[in-house]
C-alpha cells in the first residue's frame, strides 16, 4: 500500500480515537507562562484532543521516513534490528512483526530484534490502536525488508561482479548458485546503515510462499514473562528514585477550596508540590509516601452531576453539533426510507443501551519520570508513546526534541492507555524533586482518573417482507460512537447515524469501540427481525448477506456449533450474530443457561475469524479467544456506577469482571485467506459475543434484553 | 521503621521497614524482586501471589511484621539452575499468556493447586484459581497449562527429576 495511503487510513483512524481532556494544566513557572501567553493575565488552557491536532494541523510534520536505515539495521554479526513505534501490550506484534521481517529479508526469525516504541529510538508513529499495525506497520516493515534484501543482494554482485538477478537469498546469506560463493548478510552490510530511500512498492512474498510468516512462532521472550523477569513500566528503577503519590479531588470537574500540607511536609524526606489543583508528594521511602498523602486535609468543591441512573435520558436530551452519516454506504432519503418501509409486511422499533465500561488493565497506569540536563525521559505504559511526548512537551512546555519516552511492554490496555496523565504527573514530582520520580496508580484511580469505553443509546427500526427480504434499516447511534454502524446486510435503504452528544464522563478508545455496541444492536435486532418473519436466525442473515466472507464465517462458525442439528436442553438457548469491522470477520454461536433464579451462565461459545492471511496462528487464536473472553463482562456484568462526579464501583469487588468460574466452553475457528491481505486482529473478535449471548438468552427464556451488561449483579436485567 | 529478617526463596534477607507496610511492597519498592505484581492491592485480583509456607497468599494483604518466620516464594524462586519450574514450562508450551502482567500470580497459584490435587479436576482449578483476574482473557490456556503441568510434574517424579524439560 502507497505510504500516503497509510497515513490517510491512520488519521482516518485517530479521528474515531480521540480521548477528549485533560486532567492536569500545569502553571509551571509562571514566568515561563507568562511569556507565552504575551504576560499579564493567567488562565488555564482549555484541554483540546492530542488526536484530534494530530489529525487536522500536525499531520504534515509526520511523514513517515522512507529511508530503509530508519527502520531495519543490520549488524556486523548479522544480527537484525527493527525499529516501530508500535508498542506491545500483549497483542503479540513484536513477534508477528518480526516473522514478516524475517521473511522478507530472509534471515532466520531469532536473528531479530524489534526496538518498539521509544520516541528516541523508532521512527513517529501515531500510537497503537485501530488493528493498524498488522494492515499498516506490517506492510510498511516489509517494504524496508524487501529493498534491504535487494540492496545486500546488489552489494554482493558488486562484490562479485555478477548479476544480481542470479543470486539467492536465504538464511542470512546472499549465494551465488552458479559459483557457490556466499556471504553472510553481516559481512556486507559491516554494520553500516543501509542507506537508500524506498520508492514505489517493491514486490511482497506471496503468503502462499510464506515459512516464517504464517506459523505459529511462540511469543518473543517468553520465558522472561514465566520468570518475572520482563520488565514492566511499573517495574522500572532508575538510580535516586523516589516514591510519587498524588491527591485525588472528591470528585469530577471539582475544584480545591484548600489544602493543608503541613503535617506532610514535616515527613522524613517528604516534599510537598503544589501547582494550582495539582497537589502530589515524593518520598524516598515508598511508606512513608503513602502516609504523607494521607496527611493532606484538603477540601474539594464537587459540582452537582447526572448518575449512571439518569444516562440514557442525558445522552438522548443533550445533542451536539457535529453528527454525520457514514458515507462509505449509501444513505437513503427520508422519503425513500419512508416509502420502503411502507412496502414491509413486517416492522420494527426498538431501542438498545450500553453502559459505560472500564478497560482495567491488570497494570495500572505507571511511569517513572527523570529530568537531566534539561532532557525529560519517561518510562510509561502508553499505547502512544509519541502522543505522550508531546502532551509532555505541550504540558512542560518545552520542545519535543528534549523529552524521550520509552514505553516497555506493558501489563496490557485494550485502547486505554492512549493518554499520558500518569506521566506527566511523575514528571511534574520529578522537576519538584530533583530526581527521579515512580509513580504507579491504585486500582481505585485506575477505575476513576482514566477513561472509559463511551456509553450509548441506539434506536433501530427495520422493515422486512414476509419472505424475509430486509427492505429498509434506520440506526441512529447516540454517543457511543459511529464504528461499524453501517450494516453489512443487502439492505435496500438504510440510514446509519451516528449523533454526538453531550456526556458525563472522561470517555475514549476501547478495544472494539462502538462496533461493539452498533453490533449488539444490530445482531439483536436481527434476531428479533428474524423471528418477526418466523424465519431461523442463520437462514434469515444468510438470506440478506451477499457478502462472502462475513458469509464464510457464519457458515464455520454454525458447522463447529452443531447449529440446526443440536437442541438446547431445558432452560439452555443458543444464539448465533456475526459481523465485521476493521477487516476483521466474525461470527459467534453461543449457548447459555438461564435457571429459575434469572442466574445466566454461558456454557459454551463458538467464533469462527477471518481476517485476510495469518501471520501467526497461535497469536491470532490467542487474541481470538482473549478478546471472546473479555467480551462476556461487557456482555454480562460489566458497568460503571457514578454519581455527583463520583465513581461508586471503583474496585474489582465491585466491577465484575470475567474469571475462571464464568468460563463457558471455548473454541476458536480461523479462516486463513492467503488470497488477502492481514488485517489486524486485537478488537473486532470481540463485537459478536454480546449479541450471540443476547439472542441465547431470548432463546432460552423468551426473555429480550437490550441492555450491555444483560446480566448485572448475575441475574437477568430487567 | 524495624529490621526484620525474611527467608525469601531459601535465602535470608534483611529489611528495614516499618511493620505495617505490605508484603508486596516490600518485595517490589525495597528488594527489587518486581516478578511480584501490583493489580489492585486490595486481595481481588491475585496479580500478588506468593507462596507462604506452600500456601498461595495475596502478599499486598501479609504485612511485613507478621511475614517472618515463614518460607516466602515468588516467582522469582522457581527457577532451579537455569530450568525452569514444572507449572512455568506448561505455561510456556501452552502460550498461556498475552501480556503477562497475571501470569507470575497465576503460577504461584497454580502451584499451590497442584501441590494440594497433583491431578486437578476443572472444578478444583476454578476452585483454587478464581481470585487471580487474567484480563487478557487467557483463561482457557491456562486451564490448559495447568493440566500439562500436573503431566510434567508426574513424568517428572518418574524420570527422577522434579523439573521435567520438554
Ligand atoms: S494486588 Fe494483591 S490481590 Fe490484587
Ligand atoms: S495475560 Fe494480560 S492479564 Fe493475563
Amino acid at each position: 500500500m502507497p505510504t500516503s495511503e497509510l497515513m490517510n487510513d491512520l488519521l482516518a483512524e485517530a479521528a474515531q480515537q480521540e480521548v477528549i481532556g485533560r486532567l492536569h494544566r500545569f502553571q509551571l513557572d509562571r514566568r515561563d507562562l507568562l511569556k507565552a501567553l504575551g504576560g499579564g493575565l493567567l488562565v488555564s488552557l482549555a484541554g483540546g484532543s492530542a488526536l484530534a491536532q494530530e489529525s487536522g494541523r500536525r499531520s504534515g510534520e509526520h511523514e513517515l521516513p522512507q529511508d530503509v536505515s530508519a527502520w531495519i539495521h543490520i549488524g556486523a554479526d548479522g544480527r537484525v534490528t527493527v525499529f516501530t513505534g508500535k508498542v506491545e501490550v500483549g497483542q503479540n506484534i513484536r513477534t508477528s512483526l518480526a516473522q514478516l521481517v524475517a521473511e522478507e529479508l530472509r534471515v532466520p526469525f531469532r536473528a531479530i530484534t524489534m526496538v518498539m516504541g521509544d520516541t528516541d529510538l523508532t521512527p513517529w508513529d501515531m500510537g497503537t490502536f485501530g488493528s493498524r499495525s498488522t494492515p499498516t506497520m506490517g506492510p510498511q516493515l516489509r517494504n524496508m525488508a524487501v529493498t534491504a534484501r535487494q540492496m545486500l543482494m546488489e552489494a554482493a554482485a558488486q562484490r562479485w561482479s555478477a548479476d544480481a538477478s542470479g543470486l539467492a537469498a536465504a538464511d542470512g546469506r546472499v549465494t551465488d548458485p552458479k559459483s557457490g560463493r556466499s556471504l553472510a548478510y553481516g559481512e556486507i552490510t559491516r554494520g553500516e546503515k543501509l542507506e537508500r530511500v524506498v520508492s514505489g512498492d517493491p514486490p511482497f512474498t506471496p503468503a502462499i510462499e510464506w515459512k516464517i510468516a504464517g506459523t505459529a512462532e511462540p511469543k518473543v521472550n517468553g520465558r522472561d514473562f514465566v520468570t518475572g523477569r520482563h520488565q514492566y513500566p511499573s517495574d522500572i528503577v532508575r538510580p535516586e528514585m523516589v516514591f510519587g503519590k498524588v491527591l485525588r479531588p472528591a470528585g469530577f470537574n471539582a475544584t480545591l477550596v484548600s489544602a493543608d500540607t503541613a503535617k506532610a511536609a514535616k515527613m522524613d524526606g517528604v516534599q510537598v508540590v503544589r501547582d494550582g489543583d495539582f497537589v502530589g508528594v515524593t518520598a524516598a521511602d515508598p511508606w512513608v509516601a503513602e502516609q504523607a498523602l494521607a496527611a493532606i486535609d484538603a477540601k474539594w468543591n464537587v459540582p452537582q452531576q447526572i448518575s449512571n441512573r439518569e444516562l440514557f435520558e442525558y445522552l438522548k436530551n443533550n445533542p451536539e453539533n457535529g453528527g454525520h452519516e457514514r458515507d462509505d454506504v449509501e444513505q437513503a432519503t427520508p422519503a425513500e426510507l419512508q416509502q420502503a418501509m411502507a412496502g414491509a409486511d413486517v416492522k420494527l422499533e426498538q431501542n438498545y443501551t450500553v453502559a459505560y465500561i472500564a478497560h482495567a488493565p491488570l497494570e495500572p497506569r505507571a511511569a517513572v519520570a527523570e529530568w537531566s540536563g534539561g532532557r525529560l525521559t519517561v518510562w510509561t505504559g502508553t499505547q502512544r508513546p509519541f502522543g505522550v511526548r508531546e502532551e509532555l512537551a505541550e504540558a512542560f512546555r518545552i520542545p519535543e526534541s528534549r523529552v524521550r519516552v520509552i514505553q516497555p511492554d506493558m501489563g496490557s490496555g485494550y485502547g486505554g492507555k492512549h493518554t499520558g496523565e500518569c506521566a506527566i504527573e511523575a514528571a511534574r514530582l520529578a522537576k519538584a524533586a530533583g530526581k527521579p520520580v515512580k509513580l504507579v496508580w491504585t486500582r481505585e484511580e485506575e477505575f476513576t482518573w482514566a477513561y472509559f469505553r463511551p456509553a450509548g443509546w441506539i434506536e433501530i427500526r427495520s422493515g422486512a417482507r414476509r419472505d424475509g427480504t430486509i427492505v429498509a434499516w434506520e440506526h441512529h447511534n447516540y454517543n457511543s460512537g459511529p464504528a461499524a454502524i453501517a450494516s453489512p446486510y443487502n439492505v435496500a435503504h438504510q440510514v446509519s447515524q451516528f449523533h454526538p452528544t453531550k456526556y458525563p464522563l472522561r470517555q475514549g478508545s476501547y478495544r472494539g469501540l462502538a462496533a461493539t455496541a452498533n453490533h449488539f444492536a444490530r445482531e439483536s435486532h436481527m434476531d428479533e427481525l428474524a423471528h418477526a418473519v418466523d424465519m431461523g436466525p442463520l437462514e434469515f442473515r444468510l438470506k440478506n448477506l451477499t457478502d462472502e466472507r462475513l458469509r464464510a464465517v457464519l457458515e464455520a462458525a454454525a458447522e463447529k456449533f452443531g447449529w440446526g442439528h443440536a437442541k438446547a436442553a431445558a432452560g439452555h438457548g443458543f444464539g448465533i450474530a456475526a459481523g465485521v469491522d476493521k477487516g476483521g470477520h466474525v461470527a459467534a454461536c453461543a449457548e447459555v443457561e438461564v435457571d429459575g433464579g434469572g442466574t445466566v451462565r454461558v456454557r459454551r461459545v463458538v467464533q469462527a475469524w477471518e481476517s485476510g492471511a495469518i501471520v501467526n496462528p497461535d497469536g491470532l487464536r490467542n487474541q481470538t479467544m482473549g478478546a471472546m473472553v473479555q467480551a462476556l463482562g461487557g456482555a454480562l456484568f460489566e458497568a460503571v456506577q457514578f454519581e455527583n462526579g463520583r465513581i461508586l464501583n471503583p474496585h474489582f469487588a465491585q466491577y465484575r469482571v470475567p474469571r475462571f468460574k464464568d468460563m463457558p466452553e471455548v473454541e476458536v475457528v480461523l479462516l486463513d485467506r492467503k488470497d488477502l491481505p492481514s488485517a489486524g486482529a486485537g478488537e473486532t473478535g470481540i463485537v459478536a459475543v454480546a449479541p450471540a449471548v443476547g439472542n441465547a438468552i431470548f432463546a432460552a427464556t423468551g426473555k429480550r434484553v437490550r441492555s450491555m451488561p444483560m446480566a448485572a449483579g448475575g441475574e437477568l436485567s430487567s | 521503621m524495624n529490621d526484620f529478617l525474611l527467608k525469601i526463596n531459601g535465602a535470608d534477607v534483611p529489611v528495614r521497614a516499618p511493620g505495617e507496610e505490605t508484603l508486596l511492597s516490600v518485595l517490589r519498592n525495597r528488594l527489587h524482586l518486581t516478578g511480584t505484581k501490583y493489580g489492585c492491592g486490595e486481595g481481588q485480583c491475585g496479580a500478588c501471589t506468593v507462596l507462604i509456607d506452600g500456601v498461595a497468599t495475596r502478599s499486598c494483604q501479609a504485612r511485613l511484621a507478621t511475614s517472618t518466620g515463614v518460607s516466602i516464594t515468588t516467582i522469582e524462586g522457581l527457577e532451579h539452575g537455569g530450568l525452569l519450574g514444572p507449572v512455568q514450562q506448561a505455561f510456556l508450551d501452552e502460550g498461556a499468556f498475552q501480556c503477562g502482567y497475571c501470569t507470575s500470580g497465576m503460577i504461584l497459584s497454580a502451584t499451590a493447586l497442584l501441590h494440594d490435587h497433583p491431578r486437578p479436576t476443572d472444578a478444583q482449578i476454578v476452585g483454587y484459581m478464581d481470585g487471580n483476574v487474567c484480563r487478557c482473557g487467557t483463561y482457557p490456556r491456562i486451564t490448559a497449562a495447568i493440566h500439562r503441568a500436573s503431566q510434567l510434574a508426574v513424568a517428572g517424579e518418574k524420570g527422577g527429576s522434579g523439573h521435567a524439560h520438554e
